[in-house]
């Protein structure tokens, strides 16, 4: 079954090819596949597959990969809305 | 920072190195081990299954074995220890607050800062020849392996997602293919999490029902009876939202239609509804518009909060779609109970 994908051109994911130098560790760390090698060059394949966990901008060492990194759970907006503390984490394991 | 206790269950002895003693845990997944992962699905203590950060070791581990880096949460020490019960390595769990990996690298407890305090305060230098770290893939949300590098000296790679792929990864020569490196979202996996929606569900279901409870109590002239005649259309809206929502919605997630979780759940919530009203008999016309209206928003509601259990929404995304869904969700609720009372008064 082919992985599913949440809502259509939302994420905030940026890649600004003029910086990347082609080191690829974004390609190891993204769980999504989201950015992927192109004859040579990084760039972003599978945009409404991304889930703006950060990884790729944590490690890239050039700052090529941008994104505003967060936890897409309705729980947690609703706490901080409610102004309670309490945060999200059930993802298992 | 104490190094780990050797007084944890599953410690078995320790291991002599060149800085000292460092705690051997066992390579056997034990009755207790099992009872612990269970009542945390179910919410029991969740927070206080945790195991001491610092380092360990696994097997016969020497100069060149592998170091894993892990979270000190016990499910995910556990899953750990499992994949690598063949293997002799040394285990460096860091301190992320009992929370999983991926939840703590988003918070930053599993993170740069963490890891390369960690590393010194475990003498690691002094015991492993080699200068790599192997983590879970999960973990870069928090750490920057360049950053590692230069703060410690240790180069950081990028294991899989899932734990059981490690001995693959380890044949393969730390190499991880695509299927590794996706997290997926299978069926077992979302069964697991229903446990962790339907408890704090169940409890909010039942202290709305009280209150309820209470404003029949109180509108039927104080007749016992009579009120609990009519909690009965709330009560049964209240359990079918949370089967819907919270039960059938996580784990049919892929076959239902829409892409936002509220619409999914909207879809299973109309047809839980359609189904219970064709099961009851005998409640008037407003009645039956309540649960028409009030399980549908209800288990929209219930969907939109497995947004954060799932492993593909973003915070961009679920910003959006509760921008459309929580208003239409609360109005559905607020109006079904209107009707409700409505109903009361007038029957």
């Amino acid at each position: 079954m082919r992985p599913m994908v949440y809502l259509k051109n939302v994420v905030t994911l940026a890649h600004t090819p003029e910086l990347c130098n082609g080191c690829g560790v974004c390609l190891s760390v993204c769980p999504r596949e989201v950015l992927q090698r192109l004859n040579g060059k990084v760039g972003i394949a599978r945009r409404d597959a991304c889930i703006e966990c950060g990884a790729c901008q944590r490690n890239c060492p050039q700052g090529a990969v941008t994104v505003k990194a967060g936890v897409g759970c309705a729980s947690a907006l609703i706490n901080q809305m409610l102004g309670r503390k309490k945060a999200c984490c059930t993802v298992g394991d | 920072m104490r190094p780990p206790r050797l007084d944890q269950p599953f410690v078995t002895g320790v291991i002599e190195t060149a800085v000292g003693p460092v705690p051997r845990v066992s390579q056997v997944f034990s009755t207790t081990d099992r009872l612990g992962a269970f009542k945390v699905r179910w919410g029991i203590r969740r927070m206080q299954y945790r195991v001491d950060a610092g380092l360990y070791g696994i097997g016969e581990p020497t100069a060149e074995s592998p170091v894993f880096v892990t979270a000190n949460y016990k499910l995910t020490f556990d899953l750990l220890r499992r994949a690598i019960a063949s293997a002799d390595a040394w285990i460096l769990v860091l301190d992320t607050l009992g929370i999983n990996v991926w939840c703590a690298a988003g918070k930053g407890t599993f993170g740069t800062d963490e890891l390369v305090e960690r590393i010194e305060a475990s003498r690691l230098a002094g015991i492993v020849d080699h200068r790599k770290l192997i983590l879970p893939q999960l973990g870069g949300p928090g750490v920057a392996g360049h950053e590692v590098a230069k703060r410690s000296g240790f180069q950081v790679i990028y294991g899989p997602v899932e734990a059981e792929d490690i001995p693959l990864f380890l044949e393969r020569g730390l190499k991880a293919n695509e299927a590794m490196r996706t997290k997926d979202f299978g069926f077992m996996e979302r069964l697991a999490l229903v446990p962790m929606e339907v408890v704090p569900a169940v409890r909010s279901g039942l202290l709305a029902a009280a209150c309820l409870f209470v404003l029949c109590f109180l509108l039927g002239g104080l007749s016992l009876s009579k009120a609990l005649e009519w909690l009965v259309v709330p009560a049964g809206a209240i359990g079918a939202s949370i089967l819907a929502g919270a039960v059938l919605t996580p784990v049919l997630l892929p076959w239902l239609p829409g892409r936002a979780f509220s619409v999914k759940g909207l879809v299973m919530g109309i047809l839980s509804a359609f189904s219970v009203v064709s099961l009851v008999h005998g409640i008037s016309m407003l009645e039956t518009a309540v649960l028409l209206v009030s399980i549908p928003a209800m288990s929209a509601y219930l969907a939109m909060n497995f947004t954060g259990s799932s492993t593909f929404t973003s915070l961009s995304g679920v910003r959006k779609e509760m921008r459309f869904a929580l208003p239409l969700e609360i109005g559905g609720a607020g109006t079904g109970l209107l009707m409700w009372i409505i109903a009361l008064l007038g029957g």
